[in-house]
């Protein structure tokens, strides 16, 4: 039996049915259209699915649809404020050399916005910390460790 | 080249912004009116005949709308090595046989991915199990079972390479070492899973978009398989979250798509799991090697016996290349005298192994990099000095094989040593830590043709417009590396125009000149670069001499492409806008457009590759002698990739290769039981984190390579080599355990420290 939801993604009201075994992730990419957000395995230890959910990182492939009821869920694709303008930490993803095959890149995004969400000036090993969920094969990490310190900076400002 | 506006510098890659947001495509983000879900049926048994398959209560599943099965399909087997169809050894869909726990048996298309998955489990497959082998030593024992009719001795293909006299070497050698090396298998793991979408048009006539690597090697393998003509058969590479080898073959699931696309009239999706990347997908080699050197007693190498079985799992797949290339880098980095190198390629009942970043060489250049280190412990020589000693440098010859044409190896040695104080450094590391180096060299793209193209290796055509814009197009396939954003920088720089005065259509088979042979092997950028350079000097000519006209310029007069403008070398003024240049040309031919065509084959270039990079690694560690645990503090990397293009996508490639060099070394391996991988997770197979990815320091050690575009040549996957021989000497330098089969465990250090028994 299908379940009737009612969340907000990204600001935008939805009211849908869902089957009770639909994941968050799979809502998202196949009836929503969000395909921003990935998916990279399926049992939470990539973070490429990796969505806010009343403003905490939730790997959106573990969570089930139906959990997401009377919430709010962002995804990359809200976090730029307008087509033209980005959000700080994807101007800063770009401009330090953070994303390479880009897989992870929204996953990595949202966990480095969390993070700075509750703290502009993290220690180095707190973001590496804050990206424990979240596998990058191409990187190496370090840019996006870059990257992340240097967005608290600008959004400090 | 001082005076470059874009090559050299940290240009940000062009697909950054709709990365960041999202709004890039990769083939599962494709949705297409009608479209089904595909997933494949894959054997339960390492080794078995197929008696009989029932697909009557998955077909009866309402929602099940195609099933087949090897029967179905025109039974046409498929493999890299055109050139050699016995070595083709592969059907999209098992036929009477399978061979490894995987191996595709049937596919299932439905109307969601639920359903498909469901009729999966109705298919009945009765097997007749057949003995397995699982390890290189039991496939090529007397009696073993046989994996395939036409290699009775499971050695699908060898390769010798021999030059010098290797008796008289060793007779003349004051000391040998002889060792027994073992790597393993490791992942991929790029994060995006393998996906295609085939849609077929009215006259049965594919699209497929898929991600690949290789859209050519698909393209024409696809249509083989399904025995159609090339041109019937369109490939579009999405975008791709990452290969590294992984992906630059034919796979089932891209014909499965097709053949039922065609069937349905409906597009047809297949997306893998990660369980099926794990645990059927490709990997790299793991390989028994046997290495004996022998040197003089200063230190200079006089020759070096190499032989090497490589598991390949139970297709060929990319191991042929790999068995001719493990040679080839067995004889790279210093000079050999006298070399013998005899590599097989040995069937097993495991998933096969593939191409893997690196392509032989963190194999072959583990071994041969840990005997560089033994033998400077035993011969008492510093470990960097033996390697200067040896090394090789611009100029030198491998006889029949290759000219290294730039070499900036003793100049990497000694900057690496300089950065890392290393003389000091590892006189006074205590208490368990330990300092060791490893060292590369690799190929700028392969000049070998065993994929048997008619065409260019790589093509570029460029169309200028009046408004001062070019449109590149090219078969180049950009999967994270960078390529389009240094095509784009190849082609801005010679034509003088700004990055964004560029328009990029890339790797579509229908709309991009033919061909390319895709992404692999270090080859982009040298070659698809000199394509882009080749065409753009095309237009340069019909600009050059359209201006010439008009201003009536001296004939000796250089002409340059330079800020928008084209005018007479040094002098501005004396020229016009590249726009209006354009324009004038398009006028002077009556209306036809301004469009060149460009491209690249080696030709000339020995047997291996036009151009060779070179770099050397050190690494600190801290082994807890207790628990065994390694720690590696940092790593210094200085590398020699010809002129630096882009220096951030350079840094990069570096840093991404040490993730995954910690990784081989140190952390990731597939657990197997019997032909079963029994780690199918991320979080089993452990690969390395941010937390573990140690503080860096690198150097660029600029040559000019000649052959290069601008002088540029490989760079990001020879270093996936040596940071495993680096790590193994750095933790023998620490407690006296020397690994020689990968990957270093905490179990291993402490049962060769004696503190833990078998």
């Amino acid at each position: 039996m299908k379940h009737h939801i009612r969340f907000k993604v990204n600001g935008d009201q939805y009211d849908l049915a869902v089957d009770p075994w639909r994941t968050l992730n799979d809502l998202l990419r196949e009836d929503l259209n969000l395909t921003g957000t990935k998916f990279g395995c399926g049992t939470g230890d990539c973070g490429a699915c990796t969505v806010m959910l009343d403003g905490k990182t939730i790997n959106s492939c573990l969570t089930l649809a139906v959990e997401v009821d009377r919430r709010e869920v962002t995804t990359v694709e809200g976090l730029a404020p307008s087509g033209e303008e980005l959000h700080p930490i994807q101007e800063t993803f770009i401009e330090k050399g953070a994303i390479q095959c880009g897989f992870c890149t929204p996953g990595m995004e949202m966990s480095g916005l969390f993070l700075l969400n509750g703290k502009k000036t993290p220690t180095e090993s707190e973001i590496r910390t804050a990206l424990s969920g979240n596998l990058c094969r191409c990187t190496g990490y370090n840019k996006i460790v870059d990257a992340i310190a240097e967005t608290g900076k600008k959004m400090k400002k | 080249m001082e005076d470059n506006t874009i090559i050299g510098k940290d240009i940000p890659r062009t697909d950054g912004r709709v990365k960041a947001t999202g709004e890039a495509i990769y083939t599962d983000d494709i949705k297409l009116p009608g479209m089904l879900h595909g997933k494949l049926l894959r054997s339960p048994v390492a080794h078995a005949r197929i008696v009989n398959i029932d697909v009557r209560k998955a077909r009866a599943l309402p929602g099940v709308k195609c099933i087949i099965t090897g029967a179905d399909t025109p039974k046409i087997k498929f493999g890299n090595w055109r050139l050699f169809p016995a070595t083709q050894d592969e059907f999209p869909l098992a036929v009477d046989r399978v061979r490894f726990i995987g191996d595709e048996v049937a596919a299932v298309a439905a109307i969601d991915r639920e359903t498909a998955r469901e009729a999966l489990e109705l298919i009945k497959v009765e097997y007749e199990e057949l003995p397995a082998v699982f390890d290189v030593d039991s496939a090529t024992a007397k009696g073993a079972p046989v994996l395939h009719e036409n290699s009775p001795s499971n050695i699908s293909i060898d390769r010798k390479i021999q030059y010098g006299d290797i008796e008289k070497g060793f007779a003349e050698s004051d000391y040998m070492h002889e060792d027994v090396f073992t790597v393993h298998a490791v992942s991929h793991a790029y994060l995006e899973p393998c996906s295609s979408v085939a849609q077929a048009d009215i006259d049965g006539r594919i699209t497929l978009w898929t991600s690949t690597q290789t859209p050519y090697i698909v393209q024409c393998l696809l249509a083989a398989t399904l025995g159609l003509r090339e041109n019937d058969v369109r490939v579009i590479k999405p975008y791709v979250g990452g290969g590294f080898g992984g992906k630059m073959e034919l796979r089932p699931w891209e014909f499965c798509a097709a053949f039922m696309a065609r069937k349905t009239g409906r597009p047809v999706k297949f997306t893998l799991t990660r369980e099926e990347e794990l645990a059927c997908g490709r990997r790299r080699h793991a390989m028994k090697l046997h290495s004996k050197v022998g040197f003089k007693k200063d230190g200079t190498l006089v020759a070096k016996d190499l032989k090497i079985l490589l598991d390949g799992g139970a297709y060929n797949s990319m191991g042929p290349t790999a068995t001719f290339l493990c040679g080839n880098f067995g004889a790279m980095l210093y000079r050999y005298p006298n070399y013998r190198f005899f590599g097989q390629h040995v069937y097993t009942n495991k998933p096969p192994a593939g191409a893997m970043r690196g392509f032989g060489a963190p194999q072959s250049l583990f071994a041969a990099e840990t005997q560089m280190n033994i033998a400077a412990k035993e011969l008492g020589i510093d470990p960097i000095d033996i390697r200067i000693k040896n090394a090789m440098v611009t100029g030198d010859e491998i006889p029949d094989v290759a000219t290294i044409s730039s070499c900036g190896f003793i100049e990497s040695l000694e900057e690496v040593a300089k950065m890392c104080d290393w003389k000091k450094k590892r006189k006074n590391l205590k208490n368990g830590k330990g300092l060791g180096v490893g060292c590369y060299s690799f190929i700028s793209g392969g000049v070998f043709n065993w994929f048997n193209t008619q065409y260019p290796f790589s093509s570029a055509e460029i169309r200028a417009f009046a408004d001062g814009t070019v449109h590149l197009l090219t078969m180049a396939s950009d999967i994270g590396q960078g390529s389009d954003t240094a095509l784009k920088q190849i082609l801005a720089e010679e034509l003088g125009l700004k990055m964004a005065d560029i328009r990029l259509t890339a790797a579509d088979t229908a709309m991009t000149p033919q061909a390319d042979l895709g992404t692999w092997g270090s080859r982009v950028t040298l070659m698809a670069g000199n394509a882009v350079i080749d065409a753009a000097r095309k237009i340069k000519e019909q600009l050059f001499g359209a201006v010439s006209a008009k201003f009536n310029l001296n004939v000796i007069f250089d002409m340059e492409c330079r800020d928008g403008r084209v005018h007479a070398a040094g002098k501005p003024d004396r020229g016009m806008s590249f726009g209006d240049a354009v324009a004038f040309v398009q006028k002077t031919n009556r209306g036809e457009p301004l469009v060149a065509r460009g491209s690249y084959t080696p030709r000339g270039k020995g047997l291996v590759s036009p151009a060779f990079s070179f770099g050397a690694q050190v690494a600190e560690v801290d082994v807890d002698k207790e628990t065994g645990n390694v720690k590696v503090n940092k790593m210094w990397t200085a590398h020699d990739c010809g002129t630096v293009l882009n220096h951030m996508a350079v840094e990069g490639q570096l840093e991404g290769s040490i993730q995954m060099g910690l990784g081989y070394a140190l952390s990731e391996q597939f657990v197997m039981d019997n032909g079963r991988t029994l780690n199918t997770t991320f979080l089993d197979y452990k690969m390395p984190h941010a937390m573990d990815m140690p503080p860096g320091e690198s150097a660029c050690i600029e040559t000019y390579e000649p052959e290069g575009p601008m002088g540029a040549k490989e760079a990001g996957e020879g270093l996936a080599s040596p940071t495993a021989p680096a790590i193994a000497e750095a933790v023998f330098h620490a407690t006296g355990y020397r690994c020689k089969d990968l990957p270093i465990t905490p179990e291993k250090i402490l049962k060769g420290l004696g503190k833990l028994e078998d």
